[in-house]
């Protein structure tokens, strides 16, 4: 269990955005967020949109190329821009005579690491090729990584797919806008599991579903990591679910991570300002709680990554902000064992 | 005419697309009092939205309606003309809805949608028309108003915009406002601030609201009365306490039961609501919830479950119900 699968470091993220020369801007997506996923486990990713949530899952496969960082999957470096300081076991940066070591520059050819690491999109209806067969959705892998020896393989490995995900086999043949959103969602997982990954991205699988359907998606995320022993980065706007489905959880704002920690330590024993008010938003669906529930209201908007608030990029709505956290960046520190957070005045918070 | 703002009986009413009839609302019935809050909850596609915009006369092109009455406000809609429904929309019912991106015109500023519904409705002057616009923008928690008013709805993020929506919404006090998923698409914290903004509003203003959503979450803290909606039926109608804590309806209890709950400790497993929503161009016969429902019987299939009354407000239409009541009632 404790053995870390995929471990990322420093991860930076800057989409260009107009301007020339001096002025050119960038969308700052992703801001130095380090973290690890253990071998087996569901680490969930909560954030509002734009935080960068989804660009980090993305990166780390590197759907984008990263600008800078460094993504080590089962000990194997990806991808290293050899610019960012290396990380020990405990996370700590690694120095070397008081000097941070940096790693060598790496970018290894992702092919052989997509049969390893894949991911399940947001989008149900937008993520399907409208004019492929179901079939051939989930065989188009098969194909690419030559995973089956003739046809007749090709084809019963079709079917064990669908009917793993919870369709029929008859349905191999028919096209994406026959099925229903969670029928559609689940082909898209049969996708990803075609190439027996072990590392699974899981993009707002659910947030296109109906309420109903989402808890038997879920059901199925989970049976599927105990059947294969899978380890999903499981990607959500809703806490409630992530809280459901993950081991641990970390919340972004703005690019950044500001807190990590077990689901429950997160939820009950959460440290970071950031995290308690996204904790009290969250409707209760149970009325007596609900009306005695006091909502931690944040005031105003949050504020455009094209031109983020200096220092710690929460403290324009941080009802305990200091000059400190206008001057510095907070540090990223484990409080506790295993609970990380990054905030000048975790003493006053709490 | 009767003592509801808003009192619907029996309305039925269908889409006639070219792959046949759908059957959106099958005899639905409800009412608001005035300042009530009432949540109609239900998956996509159940009918919540259809019946709120059948209120308005904003039925969609193929769709007809084709029996029952709507009351408001005492108005029968039904025999209403266009230039009738003109004159009562925006002012004294209007709607916020779900998608502030696209709901806002996006070549007017901000001022000139807000001063139209006044406009329209209203005698003021022109100064009037400004300042009472400019109030609005602060009613509804705008900094810098003046400048607001100038700018286009792109320039505004998606929380102010839904700000902006509320208050051309509010320009008339109206006496009943309905808010289709207002928040579904905002984050958690903006969804909170709003929220929150609308409960103040309503004791401010004195209006009723009728929430349509499909989170559970969101009507537990808000309404007092709450409708379940299921394949264009009301299943189940009660108090909010009567819905969360003594649900009498297969399917409210299996969607109460399908959300993760913050609170649980232990990892507990989901109990999903099997198979998927029903066609509603082919409504089965019976129950339209059998086909997924466990506790489903011989006669569900074949007949629609008359009405059970557990109170004066809570009722639901199962025949689990029926059951009860006929082995003697006291085992509800």
């Amino acid at each position: 269990m404790s053995e870390k699968l995929l471990k990322v470091e420093h991860l930076y993220q800057y989409f260009p955005a107009g301007g020339f020369g001096k002025n050119k801007k960038y969308v700052q997506a992703v801001d130095d967020v380090s973290f690890y996923v253990k071998k087996g486990e569901t680490l969930g990713l909560v954030g509002e949109s734009g935080c960068g949530k989804t660009t980090t899952g993305r990166s780390l496969l590197r759907l984008y190329e990263p600008t800078k960082g460094r993504i080590v999957y089962d000990g194997k470096v990806l991808f290293d821009s050899g610019d960012v300081p290396m990380m020990d076991e405990d996370s700590n940066d690694i120095l070397e005579n008081g000097e941070p070591k940096f790693g060598k520059k790496t970018a290894v050819d992702m092919k052989p690491y997509r049969r390893e690491m894949q991911i399940v999109f947001q989008d149900p209806y937008a993520s399907l090729d409208p004019r492929m067969t179901v079939g051939d959705i989930v065989g188009e892998a098969i194909d690419i990584h030559h995973l089956a020896s003739s046809k007749e393989e090709r084809y019963q490995k079709i079917q064990r797919l669908l009917e793993c995900v919870g369709l029929n086999s008859e349905h191999a043949n028919r096209y994406p806008h026959e099925f229903s959103g969670g029928q559609r969602q689940r082909v898209g997982i049969a996708r990803a599991l075609a190439v027996d990954p072990k590392f699974i991205v899981c993009d707002e699988p659910i947030s296109a579903l109906d309420v109903s359907i989402q808890a038997q998606v879920v059901n199925m995320f989970e049976d599927l990591q105990a059947e294969m022993g899978l380890t999903y980065l499981f990607i959500a706007h809703d806490l409630s679910v992530v809280k459901h489905i993950s081991n641990r959880i970390g919340v972004m704002y703005l690019g950044r991570l500001v807190e990590l920690a077990d689901s429950y330590e997160l939820i009950f024993n959460s440290l970071h300002p950031y995290t308690k008010s996204l904790i009290s938003a969250i409707p209760i669906a149970d009325p007596k709680i609900a009306r005695a529930n006091k909502r931690i209201v944040l005031k105003g908007d949050v504020p455009s990554p094209l031109n983020p608030p200096s220092g710690c990029r929460f403290r324009t709505r941080c009802p305990y902000a200091t000059e400190q956290c206008a001057a510095e960046v907070p540090k990223w520190r484990e409080v506790s064992k295993g609970h990380f957070a990054a905030c000048h005045n975790l003493e006053k918070v709490n | 005419m009767s003592e509801y703002l808003v009192n619907i009986e029996h309305e039925r009413l269908s889409f006639f697309t070219p792959a046949g009839e759908v059957k959106a609302l099958n005899d639905v019935s409800l009412h608001v009092s005035e300042g009530e809050v009432l949540g109609i909850v239900g998956e996509s596609g159940s009918g919540k939205s259809v019946t709120a915009y059948s209120l308005m006369g904003l039925t969609a092109h193929p769709g007809k309606l084709l029996g029952g009455t709507l009351d408001f406000n005492g108005h029968r809609i039904n025999d209403m003309s266009e230039k009738e429904m003109q004159k009562l929309r925006g002012n004294e019912v209007a709607i916020i809805f779900q998608d502030p991106m696209t709901s806002l015109n996006p070549v007017y500023t901000i001022g000139n949608q807000i001063r139209e519904v006044l406009k329209l409705h209203t005698d003021k002057t022109k100064s009037e028309i400004q300042a009472r616009a400019i109030e609005l923008l602060e009613l509804v928690g705008i900094n810098e108003p003046e400048k607001r008013l100038k700018q286009y709805p792109h320039e505004l993020s998606g929380g102010m915009r839904q700000r902006v929506m509320i208050a051309i919404a509010l320009a008339c006090e109206p006496k009943l406002l309905i808010a289709d998923e207002p928040t579904t698409a905002l984050d958690v914290t903006i969804q909170a601030q709003i929220l929150e903004l609308m409960m103040e509003l309503k004791d401010k203003l004195g209006m009723a609201i009728l929430m349509i959503t499909h989170d559970l979450g969101v009507v537990a803290s808000m309404c007092d009365h709450i409708a379940v909606m299921y394949a264009g039926n009301i299943v189940e109608y009660g108090t909010t306490d009567d819905i969360f804590y003594a649900p009498k309806h297969e399917y409210t209890k299996g969607l109460i039961r399908s959300i993760p709950r913050m609170d649980s400790k232990e990892h507990e497993r989901l109990v999903p609501i099997e198979g998927t929503p029903v066609d509603l161009l082919n409504p089965p016969k019976g129950c339209p919830f059998a086909s997924r429902c466990d506790s489903c019987m011989q006669i569900c299939l074949r007949e629609k479950a008359p009405v059970t009354f557990f109170s004066d407000v809570h009722y639901t239409s199962c025949w689990m119900n029926q059951k009860a009541e006929l082995e003697g009632g006291s085992k509800k």
